[in-house]
């Protein structure tokens, strides 16, 4: 029996199509690994890119953060403090960056062959999940150094992580989405991860935003740089409700995101 | 008889202003600042033009066969296959397509240059809708049709274009979808590997009963291939039926211009606006005697400065094979590059011992730097040579013999 397919205008509401999704599940990973082998192919220091950058911007931190400004960061040293929001943070922004750029990159493809489109936003923020896990080396030997003991809490971090990607991927399928019509989006980026890194607690303490912390909480991305450093440190039990609030924001982001996406990708091969 | 393809009733609108592509915001805040009160009515910005790039299409595809569309540019092709294909949407009407389906709008669309030519294979292979273990049990075969086993590792930004493409073909060649969907990608390859190329697509129609969507200029290409073909015209079906009789109508059909007008592009940094043909008196004309001098004239805009450009000049048989191609060189004639609108022309030689046979052409004008792709072309523009009268030239009987012939002498 052969596969019968009909073509014709939509209308309505978007579905979800996760039976076509499916099926394409090797094209996802093969444009993930297409991202992994073309990130690293000319670099002379190779995947050491992953650790540097949360690295310097660790040091850079350190010294304005901890020696200049002062800021109390309990008893937990700083570098161990804000590397553990910062990995958290990287991989959110940089697979935001990617994937909300990712439609413009693949322009060529999506004007020529046919596969749920998707695919192209959700694939781009793969490669920075391996960033990440090299970049937790680091963590690995900061918790030595720093005598932070492994903690049953770590076993959170996968779904800290799960829920950083989904989140990363609701908000690269509105930006990539956006992006395709209105080119103002790419260069408007840059300057909303900057806004958003300063009103996440990743280099600084939750508290110190005062009676203003429950407007930091309606931040996705609070409970999550929050609860991963909690689950790294082991020094603190893990915020729930900001937590669950994180996790409900994100579900928003990511449903909506992919029901507009849905709903506007039919226009895509004809503006692109 | 069972349908592999049936399109009903099939329409594409496109409303002009989406010439424009994509908008900035602040494009959308002028708009609203120069019409608040549209806003505030709750009217959309004025009205664009629409039009119709697909209207009222319907046809049948039976199991097995090889259709050949063809077209002039603007006619509808292109959009046809985008549907076909799921690119793009129909604004009405309906397609049902019996069995797995294979566009290949562009060979090569998903190498990644810095990758290796195996690398791309599995890439390529995936993005067209292979398995990979598909792809594993082809591989062999796919490595050997293409002629590139030597750079196997090598990154794809070292092959030559022509190897590019050989690789590409393979890989889409070996794919097995019931249905296959092919626009005017041979155009690139040399000669033999067109003929490979076309023999391989013969062979998966009639030993293996898939069924091809080609669209070509090349009409010869055509008639190999097609038992019957489509002509589209404004969007809607000319002619429909036996290739021979809708290759001749469409060759009929051809609109004879002496002048070719395009809309320049706000987007890109030079546009090619007008070609013009003119005789040997400076008269424009649509149809050049073939023993006598004409000459083509290519007008561009340059909306952002760009240096060391050249233009290239492609001329194709209608019948397939490559008359020849020229580019003027940077040293001998520079091409000004800063805003404004200039004008090249190309001279075709005063006969002395080469001519070009009566027949027709198409040409192709490119403008860009040498060694990237072009910024602006043109293409589809009709050269119609006839033979003279004061000079007559007696061809070989068949129109589909359309080469250049270089003067010699019968003699016994």
């Amino acid at each position: 029996m052969k596969e019968i397919t009909v073509i014709k205008p939509k209308k309505g509401l978007a579905n979800f199509d996760f039976k076509e999704l499916w099926n394409y599940r090797e094209l996802f990973g093969v444009l993930s690994f297409r991202e992994f082998q073309v990130r690293y192919k000319q670099t002379v220091i190779g995947v050491l890119w992953a650790i540097i950058r949360p690295l310097l911007t660790m040091v850079v931190f350190t010294f304005l953060f901890s020696n200049v400004a002062k800021i109390d960061t309990g008893n937990v040293p700083y570098p161990i403090f804000s590397y553990a929001g910062l990995v958290l943070w990287t991989y959110f922004s940089t697979a935001v960056g990617q994937s909300s750029n990712s439609m413009i990159g693949n322009s060529k493809l999506i004007t020529k062959v046919y596969f749920p489109r998707v695919i192209i936003p959700a694939s781009s923020t793969i490669v920075g999940l391996i960033d990440y896990a090299i970049s937790f080396i680091v963590v690995f030997g900061l918790m030595i150094y720093y005598h932070y003991p492994l903690t049953l809490s770590m076993l959170l971090i996968p779904v800290i992580l799960f829920v950083t990607w989904l989140l990363s991927v609701g908000v690269g399928l509105w930006f990539s989405a956006l992006n395709v019509k209105y080119r103002d989006v790419q260069y408007a980026l840059p300057f909303i991860t900057q806004t958003l890194m300063y009103i996440t607690p990743v280099i600084y303490p939750v508290s110190l935003a005062g009676q203003y912390q429950w407007l930091l909480s309606l931040n996705p991305l609070s409970g999550l740089v929050e609860a991963h450093r909690a689950a790294i440190l082991g020094n603190v039990a893990v915020d729930w409700s900001t937590f669950g609030i994180s996790i409900a924001i994100t579900l928003v982001v990511f449903i909506s995101g992919y029901l507009y996406f849905k709903k506007v990708e039919k226009y895509f091969a004809d503006i692109i | 008889m069972k349908y592999a393809v049936e399109v009903k009733n099939l329409g594409k609108k496109y409303t002009l202003g989406q010439k424009e592509r994509y908008l900035t915001l602040r494009d959308m805040v002028v708009k609203a600042a120069k019409v608040p009160g549209n806003l505030l009515k709750g009217k959309k910005f004025s009205k664009k033009g629409e039009f119709w790039a697909l209207k009222e299409v319907n046809f049948n595809v039976e199991e097995g066969d090889a259709i050949g569309i063809i077209g002039r540019n603007g006619a509808g092709k292109s959009t046809l296959l985008k549907i076909l294909s799921r690119i793009t949407e129909p604004t009405e009407g309906e397609v049902r397509l019996n069995g797995r389906v294979s566009s290949l709008l562009e060979v090569g669309t998903g190498f990644h240059p810095e990758l290796t030519g195996r690398e791309n294979i599995y890439l390529n292979g995936a993005i067209l809708g292979m398995r990979k273990r598909e792809i594993e049990a082809k591989f062999n075969e796919i490595v050997e049709f293409s002629g590139v086993e030597k750079f196997l590792d090598t990154p794809v930004k070292k092959y030559s274009s022509g190897m590019q493409v050989r690789l590409a073909f393979s890989v889409a060649a070996h794919l097995e979808p019931d249905i296959l969907v092919i626009d005017e990608v041979l155009a690139v390859g040399d000669a033999e590997f067109q003929k490979k190329c076309l023999g391989k697509m013969d062979e998966v129609t009639k030993t293996a009963g898939r069924t091809i969507l080609f669209v070509s200029h090349d009409m010869g290409a055509i008639q190999r291939l097609c038992k019957k073909t489509i002509m589209l015209e404004d969007g809607k079906i000319a002619m429909i039926g036996e290739t021979a009789k809708v290759v001749d109508y469409y060759i009929s059909r051809i609109n004879q211009e002496a002048e070719y007008k395009y809309e320049p592009s706000l987007y890109d940094d030079i546009s090619i606006i007008k070609v013009t043909i003119f005789d040997n008196k400076k008269e424009k004309i649509s149809i050049v005697d073939y023993d006598k001098p004409f000459s083509i004239e290519v007008e561009y805009q340059v909306n952002k400065e760009v240096s060391g450009m050249q233009m290239a000049l492609i001329c194709d048989s209608a019948f397939g094979g490559r008359l020849f191609s020229t580019a003027s060189s940077e040293d001998e004639l520079y091409l000004e590059d800063e805003k404004g609108i200039y004008k090249i022309r190309y001279d075709f030689p005063q006969p002395s011992n080469i001519f070009i046979n009566p027949g027709l052409y198409w040409i192709r004008f490119s403008i860009g730097a040498p060694t990237s792709k072009p910024m602006s072309s043109v293409s589809d523009i009709a050269l119609t040579v006839k033979s003279s009268e004061e000079n007559p030239r007696y061809i070989h009987s068949s129109k589909n013999i359309n080469c250049n012939i270089i003067d010699g002498k019968w003699v016994k």
